[in-house]
C-alpha cells in the first residue's frame, strides 16, 4: 500500500490515489486534494464534504450520492453542479475517504 | 509501503470528453426486471456517462402514472424464483412475491421506481417513451411519469443513440 506527501504531510493512499485513514486527513488536507483535482471549494462544497466525514464516523462507511442528497439534505443536480460528471468519487477523494461501495 | 513524493491523483476523467453515451431499452414491466435498467442507469450517471433510457411496451408500465407505483413480481415460469412451479400461479403468491421484493429492496435502501426515476432525472438521466407503445396502449404524454421528455418514434431513438453503447433489458 503506497504513501503519498499531502499538503506536506506523509499520507497512506490506496493504489487509485484515495487516502485510507480516517484520522489522517483534516480540512487544509481535503483543500489541496480539492486543488489536485480542479475543485474550488465553497462553503456549500465544505458542506457536502463535512457531511460525508460525519456519516462515515457514524456509517462506516462512505454514503452514496443519495444518501448525500436525502440525508445530508443537499439536491442531487446541485452536487452534480458543485463536483461535475463523478460527484461520488470526487467528494469521497477530497473527504480523504474511500469511494461508496453502495449501488445507488 | 512505496513513498510516492508526488501526489496519486485518480483521474476523474474531467478533461476527457470522451462523449460516452450508455442507451438502455427498458422493455419489461415486472418490479424484478424495472430495476436492473434504473441501477445501471445511475450508476453510468454518477461515472460521468450520459445516460438515455427508451421505455418500450411493457416497460411502458414503469413511466405509466398509475401504474409505476404498483409493479409487481410473480414466480410463474421463472425457476430462479426458487419456488415449485406448481406453487407459483396459486392465489396471492404475486401480491407475496411482490411484498417480499419490495421489502429486500427497502432494506437495502433501493429507492423505489417513481423515486428512483427522480433521482436519475435530478442527475441528468434523459427519459423517452416508445411512440408505438403509447399508440397500442393509447396513452397520451399527459398519461406519462413528468420526468419523461418526450414521445419518439424508432428511428429518433436510432439517431440519438449514434455511437452510444446499448443495453436492452
Amino acid at each position: 500500500m503506497p504513501t503519498t506527501t499531502i499538503n506536506g504531510r506523509e499520507v497512506a493512499v490506496d493504489d487509485e490515489g484515495f487516502m485510507t485513514e480516517y484520522d489522517q486527513w483534516d480540512d487544509a488536507m481535503g483543500a489541496a486534494l480539492a486543488e489536485a483535482i480542479g475543485v474550488e471549494m465553497t462553503d456549500e462544497h465544505w458542506k457536502a464534504i463535512h457531511f460525508l466525514r460525519d456519516d462515515f464516523k457514524v456509517q462506516g462507511e462512505t454514503p452514496t450520492i443519495r444518501r448525500v442528497s436525502t440525508a445530508g439534505g443537499i439536491d442531487t443536480k446541485q452536487l452534480f453542479v458543485l463536483f461535475p460528471k463523478k460527484p461520488a468519487k470526487k467528494m469521497a477523494y477530497i473527504a480523504g475517504l474511500p469511494k461508496p461501495h453502495g449501488c445507488v | 509501503m512505496t513513498a510516492v513524493n508526488e501526489m496519486i491523483v485518480p483521474a476523474f476523467d474531467d478533461d476527457v470528453e470522451t462523449g460516452r453515451k450508455l442507451a438502455i431499452i427498458c422493455s419489461k414491466g415486472s418490479l424484478d426486471m424495472a430495476y436492473p435498467g434504473l441501477i445501471l442507469g445511475n450508476a453510468a450517471l454518477g461515472e460521468g456517462v450520459e445516460l438515455h433510457l427508451f421505455f418500450t411496451f411493457w416497460g411502458f408500465d414503469m413511466i405509466t402514472k398509475g401504474r409505476m407505483e404498483n409493479l409487481k413480481f410473480s414466480p410463474v415460469g421463472n425457476t430462479a424464483a426458487h419456488i415449485p412451479a406448481a406453487l407459483a400461479p396459486f392465489p396471492g403468491m404475486t401480491s407475496m412475491a411482490t411484498h417480499m421484493m419490495q421489502k429486500s429492496m427497502d432494506a437495502l435502501e433501493i429507492p423505489a421506481v417513481p423515486e428512483f426515476l427522480d433521482l436519475i432525472v435530478a442527475s441528468g438521466g434523459h427519459l423517452w417513451a416508445c411512440q408505438l407503445s403509447a399508440d397500442m396502449n393509447k396513452l397520451k404524454k399527459e398519461d406519462l411519469y413528468d420526468g419523461v421528455e418526450a414521445i419518439i418514434n424508432a428511428s429518433d431513438f436510432i439517431e440519438m443513440t449514434n455511437g452510444a453503447q446499448l443495453l436492452f433489458i
